[in-house]
């Protein structure tokens, strides 16, 4: 019993520390969003991987970095109506 | 270790990436001068600006292996040097020091908080500074933010706390920036959004009302800890902040940047709002608004003021009224227009550092401030502060620079987006040809290996000199004084001054050749001729040594204090200064057995009489070292037989990290003997000064003509200047960053080829050179031993998409494309249609006439595209024809197509696209349209263009036709009459859209935008494309290559380089059946092809390569694959021949990455396996660490490295050389 309320609390600890870190109840929502917001983050953070967009839309990389950090806001749309 | 690749490559980068991500300014040296840190790639470079030379100089340039990410410079209180703080994805924090006199960076603190890797959550991204110096917060995207208290303990070093954390989760960070309070507790200022509500309504009306809010943390010095002190809502727009001066220097507060508008806020005072102007033109949109995306704060005498960038590149000067702390209102002008930057910097001396994105960067010089002009200047008086209000639009005319000027432009490649390399010149080597920039400040650029020289003079002579020197009339003498040219039947004396001309009275012998001109001891001259010893003395008195009967002199050597001359009979004559300034001839001459072709002695070193050792080469392929000790006079020391024999002999000593350490001037330099031979080989062997030994020789090929050696001096340091078809210099790479500089260089110069040469000095031109050419005298200097590519640029005029070389003809093609830009057609009918409704009344400012593009860029609008195709002449170094592209066509793909239906005749075929959206994809259709090549491919004429359902973006010339990747279908096509013909077709060979086309035989290798790449073949008996073979992870390919018939290199988009291979089997079964019934019916595996694809090699090298090619970079070079990156990277990927030399390069690396870690905390083998485990290649750029590391604080180092081989350190050395000068520069 005690094994599997440190196996609870490590994994508590760990989806407080990382955000995104899944649990047995994650949605396909919030794994999607999820995915999307590492991945724009992902976008912003290498700079090669920037200029490679910027150069090809044309648009400043500053601009481009707004416009990723912005659509990190909700990547996946709206969540879902919640059943219950 | 055959278990993990039987192949393996060296790495190697040839050109780092010029791309500045970031660049902060500070007195990193501790003096009053002002230096730039700018980060490229994983670089991190030192940029010092010349004020009085206005120029930017590099000084040192290291490699940290790591993605760097932010910068961000600090000065403790009452200090006066900046120290350097970098987040990079080591998820660590790193604070450097520059140490001036070791020319290194110094790593001071490292202190780990999170995981490595750039991750949403691990900080890094944002990094900001107390402008106090005593606390910095780096913060990642979402959630994380890191304080750090700075200070420094009693021994006033700088120290370090652990992190205070301010994390907030749902929380994204927008910019982050550190506000001016004086000396109160720090805060920072953030720019937020909280997604968590959002998240949780499914209504969608949390997501509407979602604000973005100002916030500020305040970090309380006496409690220890931060808080979240301040935040109220601004603009939902808002993308940046700006630091507003505090304390005694202003009102404190931030400017908060949004779309079309400005604002002061700070909490509790009133805030303010003026508007970003936008251009006026008829070619412009007036609904557009527009960003800052850049901007710089400059504090003088009290005074401050903003200069912040739009997004077209003009630059406002934003000025703050204000009256104890209060703000009272903003004014905001038009300054002047310069490139998009990445980060500006203005200095002290008046100078403005343009970073620029995309494009050279820039280097202007303040002509005034912009104060008293007529340009329109708009205060916040006359707006609402309020962000909900909608605000009136203002606008303003760009003009011509006025405040400032130009005065270098520093070139950068970046974005490089497609490269060949050919040899069109017929030069030794091939250059490589290159398309870079974005948009209208796009070029086409043209590299060739060698080092820029600056021709000061050029004169023609009354005849053909065979040789030239410089002399000078006294030791004391700074400059030179005469300029001696020797003739066949005679010598001219030319003195410098004013004017340079001839003089007769000088004392030398004006009849005869002559073979070495010296100034000796304090103040005679020496000249040697062949039937004697000249010396002339202060007072013009002549002693001559006369030469033996029936003998003349053939070689000769001399130095301040010694000659040595070679007779035609085969002795050796030795002559010594005595202490009256005689030349004492030593009694014994040497008889060598051969006849002799050159000596050498070298200068005498400093604070001793004379130099121990004479070299004398032979025509029997020798060299021969001879003692000059007065006990052991000519006695033979040491022998180095040769290949060839030797035409020209230079001992000299130069710098070098593993010499002997010279405390006097804090460098360590080596005595080298430098050989240069008459089959046109260069070797340079270490000569010991106790021994006179001579070990650890290097060879290297220099050209079909035989070597003649000068010793020179070229930016402050001794150089070898080498003359054989071409010029070279050998030097020590100055960015090399230890003691004594690092690698030992050798480079042509960009010159005509020279018969001779020497040091020139004078008071226009302390540091030159003079060289023979012909009939020509010629004087040139070196600017730069940094950059050992030259760059030569032609303009294009949209940003580049691809370019191709004529099969046969030394042209090129390159299609050009910007997105939601106005194509020429529309821009001319908007100007014209102004000036009907206008007139013009002579105005010749906009909008009747359009500023140039280079400057001010297109005028923009969404959902149009510019287009063009141009011809480009490489060799007369012009465009030769411009086609635009109309009807909102843009060019995607190039091939040049032989088609066998038209009797083998060559076209021109360009893939475009209509209508195309980015993202996510969309296009009205694709074109693909012919052209005729006229005029030796001098023109093209356009014939048709076909429809196809999707823009084609993959070409390729197949088997006499033409092979197109049109969406993820492959499809064959023939030449006829009206338009194209499609004659065979495979539907949805790749899983996503063709986006690169190889062939080699009949096999087809097809590049997925994100799906690797899949092996097809084409069986022309059924006339089907088969895919046999695919991969098993996803790779978004760039480039790609084949290798070999069953090996492709390629790059993608997050920056890898690998070469996958096809099982050999499957590869033969492929081509077994004409019909390919078999391969057709065979199970697919796991829903792909039947076969996978085996990864033989794979390396991070963090720049997205662009293009790949298998190629031969120096002549009698290995073949090895070279690689562009978008950043402006060049490299090179070496195939090992022996199991040995990989066994010792693995084993050296390990060592490297123990002794040598990386600069700011990344595990270097982690890096190279960023995304993939790095498999099969060897890190050079590590391995090229041994040359520089070491030095002061790190003794023993490269013995320790060296231990670890089980070899010498000079051992080590010349093998990482090898594995440079075999294939690259």
């Amino acid at each position: 019993m005690a094994d599997k309320l440190r196996a609870t609390q490590q994994l508590e600890q760990l989806q407080a520390r990382y955000v995104g870190t899944g649990h047995a109840d994650t949605t396909k929502f919030e794994w999607v969003s999820n995915i999307h917001r590492d991945t724009y983050s992902s976008y912003v953070g290498h700079p090669p991987l920037l200029e490679y967009f910027a150069v090809a839309t044309g648009e400043p990389m500053a601009k481009l970095r707004v416009k990723f950090i912005e659509k990190m806001i909700q990547p996946a749309g709206k969540p879902p109506e919640k059943e219950d | 270790m055959a278990s993990t690749s039987n192949m393996f490559l060296y790495s190697l980068s040839i050109l780092p990436p010029s791309a500045i991500s970031q660049a902060v300014l500070g007195a990193f040296s501790g003096k009053k001068q002002q230096e730039i840190v700018v980060a490229q790639g994983s670089r991190l470079t030192l940029l010092r600006p010349d004020a009085s030379q206005a120029k930017v100089q590099t000084v040192l340039s290291h490699d940290v292996f790591g993605i760097i990410r932010s910068l961000a410079s600090f000065r403790l209180a009452g200090s006066s040097k900046d120290y350097i703080i970098v987040g990079s994805d080591s998820g660590r924090i790193t604070i450097l020091e520059y140490n001036p006199t070791l020319n290194k960076f110094n790593r001071v603190h490292l202190e780990t908080f999170g995981k490595s890797g750039v991750r949403r959550v691990i900080p890094g991204q944002y990094l900001a500074c107390d402008p106090k110096g005593r606390a910095c917060l780096i913060a990642s995207v979402e959630k994380n933010k890191l304080v750090y208290v700075l200070n420094r303990n009693a021994q006033a070093e700088l120290t370090i706390s652990s992190p205070l954390e301010a994390h907030k989760s749902h929380c994204l960070v927008f910019a982050l920036v550190a506000l001016d309070v004086g000396y109160e507790n720090p805060i920072f200022a953030c720019l937020e959004v909280d997604y968590g509500e959002a998240d949780q309504d499914p209504t969608g009306k949390a997501y509407e009302e979602i604000e973005k809010m100002l916030v500020y943390y305040e970090l309380d010095l006496g409690l220890n800890h931060v808080v979240r002190k301040w935040a109220e809502p601004v603009d939902r727009t808002a993308n940046c902040l700006f630091q507003v001066p505090g304390g005694t220097d202003g009102p404190s507060g931030v400017l908060v940047c949004a779309e079309d508008s400005i604002y002061y806020r700070h909490s509790g005072r009133p805030s303010h709002r003026v508007p970003i102007p936008r251009r006026k033109g008829a070619t412009e949109d007036p609904n557009r608004r527009r960003v800052i995306v850049s901007g710089v704060m400059h504090k003088m005498r009290g005074a401050f003021f903003f200069l912040l960038q739009t997004e077209e590149g003009d630059l406002f000067k934003v000025t703050l009224e204000h009256e104890e702390g209060q703000v009272e209102r903003i004014r905001i002008k038009y300054f002047d227009t310069v490139p998009i930057a990445t980060s500006l910097c203005i200095l002290k001396s008046g100078f403005l550092f343009v970073a620029a994105e995309t494009g050279n960067h820039h280097f202007y010089q303040f002509e005034k401030l912009g104060d008293d002009d007529e340009e329109v200047e708009f205060t916040s008086d006359m707006y609402d502060p309020d962000h909900m209000e909608m605000l009136a639009p203002a606008y303003f005319h760009p003009r011509p620079a006025e405040n400032i000027a130009l005065v270098e432009s520093i070139d950068s490649l970046n974005p490089l987006i497609d490269a060949k390399i050919a040899n069109l010149t017929d030069d030794d080597a091939p250059q490589i040809y290159t398309v870079c920039g974005s948009s209208a400040r796009s070029t086409f650029r043209i590299l060739k290996h060698g080092l820029e020289t600056t021709e000061i003079v050029s004169s023609e002579l009354p005849g053909v000199p065979s040789a030239v020197w410089t002399t000078k009339l006294t030791a004391e003498d700074d400059y030179d004084a005469y300029i001696v040219l020797s003739f066949t039947n005679g010598t001219l004396v030319l003195s410098i001054g004013e004017t340079v001309e001839e003089v007769s009275d000088t004392g030398f012998l004006s009849s005869a050749p002559t073979l070495a001109v010296q100034q000796l001891g304090e103040d005679g001259l020496i000249q040697v001729h062949p039937k004697g010893i000249r010396h002339i003395r202060a007072d013009r008195r002549v002693s001559e040594w006369p030469a033996p009967q029936h003998r003349s002199i053939v070689a000769a050597t001399t130095n301040s204090r010694q000659v040595a001359v070679a007779l035609s009979s085969g002795e050796i004559v030795y002559f010594e200064m005595d202490s009256d300034g005689q030349l004492a001839e030593f009694e014994e001459k040497k008889e060598m057995s051969g006849t002799v072709t050159c000596l050498s002695l070298g200068e005498v070193p400093e604070g001793r009489i004379r130099s121990s050792f004479l070299a004398v080469g032979c025509d029997d392929s020798t060299v021969r070292i001879f003692s000059l000790d007065p006990d052991s006079t000519l006695e033979s020391k040491s022998v180095q037989a040769l290949t060839s024999p030797p035409s020209s002999l230079c001992i000299m000593s130069m710098q070098d990290s593993t010499g002997s350490l010279d405390p006097a001037a804090a460098t360590r330099s080596t005595l080298y003997l430098h050989i240069g031979l008459y089959s046109g080989v260069y070797l340079r062997t270490v000569l010991d000064t106790v021994t006179g030994e001579l070990t650890d020789t290097r060879t290297r090929f220099l050209g079909p003509k035989p070597v003649k050696l000068f010793k020179v001096v070229a930016q402050g340091q001794t150089a070898v200047l080498a003359l054989s078809s071409r010029p070279w210099l050998g030097y020590s790479n100055p960015l090399g960053g230890t003691q004594g500089g690092g690698q030992y260089m050798l480079t042509p110069l960009s010159y005509p080829a020279l018969e001779f040469g020497w040091t020139f000095s004078s008071e226009q031109c302390p540091e030159g050179m003079v060289g023979v050419q012909g009939q020509n005298l010629r004087i040139f200097t070196i600017e730069k031993l940094t950059e050992n590519l030259q760059q030569e640029s032609i303009p294009l005029a949209y940003t580049p998409r691809k370019m191709l070389k004529h099969p046969d003809l030394p042209l090129f093609y390159t299609i050009e494309a910007d997105a939601d830009t106005l194509s020429a057609e529309t821009r001319a009918s908007l100007i014209s249609k102004a000036v009907e409704t206008n007139g013009t009344n002579g105005d010749t400012t906009p909008p009747h006439n359009e500023l140039p593009p280079e400057e001010f860029g297109y005028p923009r609008a969404k959902g149009h595209w510019a287009s063009c195709i141009h011809v480009i002449d490489p060799l007369a170094k012009f465009p030769l024809q411009k086609i635009e592209l109309g009807e909102n066509e843009a060019a995607f793909s190039i091939a040049a197509v032989s088609f066998s239906s038209q009797d083998d005749e060559v076209f021109l075929v360009v893939g475009t696209g209509k209508d195309v959206v980015l993202s996510p994809r969309s296009s009205s259709g694709g074109f693909i349209h012919i052209y005729r090549f006229l005029e030796n491919g001098r023109r093209i004429e356009f014939i048709h263009k076909t429809a196809v359902e999707e823009p084609p973006l993959a070409l390729l010339a197949f088997q006499g036709r033409l092979l197109a990747g049109i969406g993820n279908d492959l499809k064959i096509f023939d030449l006829g009459m009206k338009q194209l013909l499609r004659k065979a077709q495979g539907t949805s060979i790749a899983p996503n859209v063709i986006v690169g086309l190889q062939t080699q035989g009949s096999r087809i290798i097809v590049s997925d935008v994100q799906e690797s790449v899949i092996y097809v073949v084409y069986k022309y008996a059924d006339n089907r494309l088969i895919p046999f073979c695919d991969d098993m992870v996803a790779r978004f390919t760039t480039c790609t290559t084949m290798v070999d018939y069953e090996t492709v290199a390629g790059g993608d988009k997050f920056g890898n380089l690998w070469l996958v291979r096809c099982p050999a089997k499957a590869s033969a079964e492929a081509d077994e059946d004409p019909a390919g019934g078999h391969l057709l019916h065979e199970r697919s595996y796991l829903q792909g092809t039947p076969n996978r694809l085996e990864l033989q090699a794979h390396f991070f090298p963090q720049d997205i390569p662009t293009s790949i090619t298998k190629t031969q970079l120096v002549p009698g070079g290995k073949e090895a694959l070279v690689w562009t990156g978008l950043q402006g990277t060049i490299g090179v990927l070496v195939p090992f021949v022996s199991r040995e030399d990989v066994d010792f390069f693995q084993t050296l690396e390990a060592a490297l990455r123990n002794e040598e870690p990386p600069l700011a905390g990344r595990e270097h083998l982690i890096y190279r396996s960023y995304y993939v485990p790095v498999k099969g290649v060897i890190d050079g750029d590590l391995c090229e660490r041994f040359a520089v590391m070491g030095g002061k604080g790190g003794e023993g180092k490269r013995e320790r490295v060296a231990g670890e081989v089980d070899r010498g350190v000079r051992e080590v050395e010349r093998k990482i050389a090898d594995m440079r000068s075999r294939v690259a520069y």
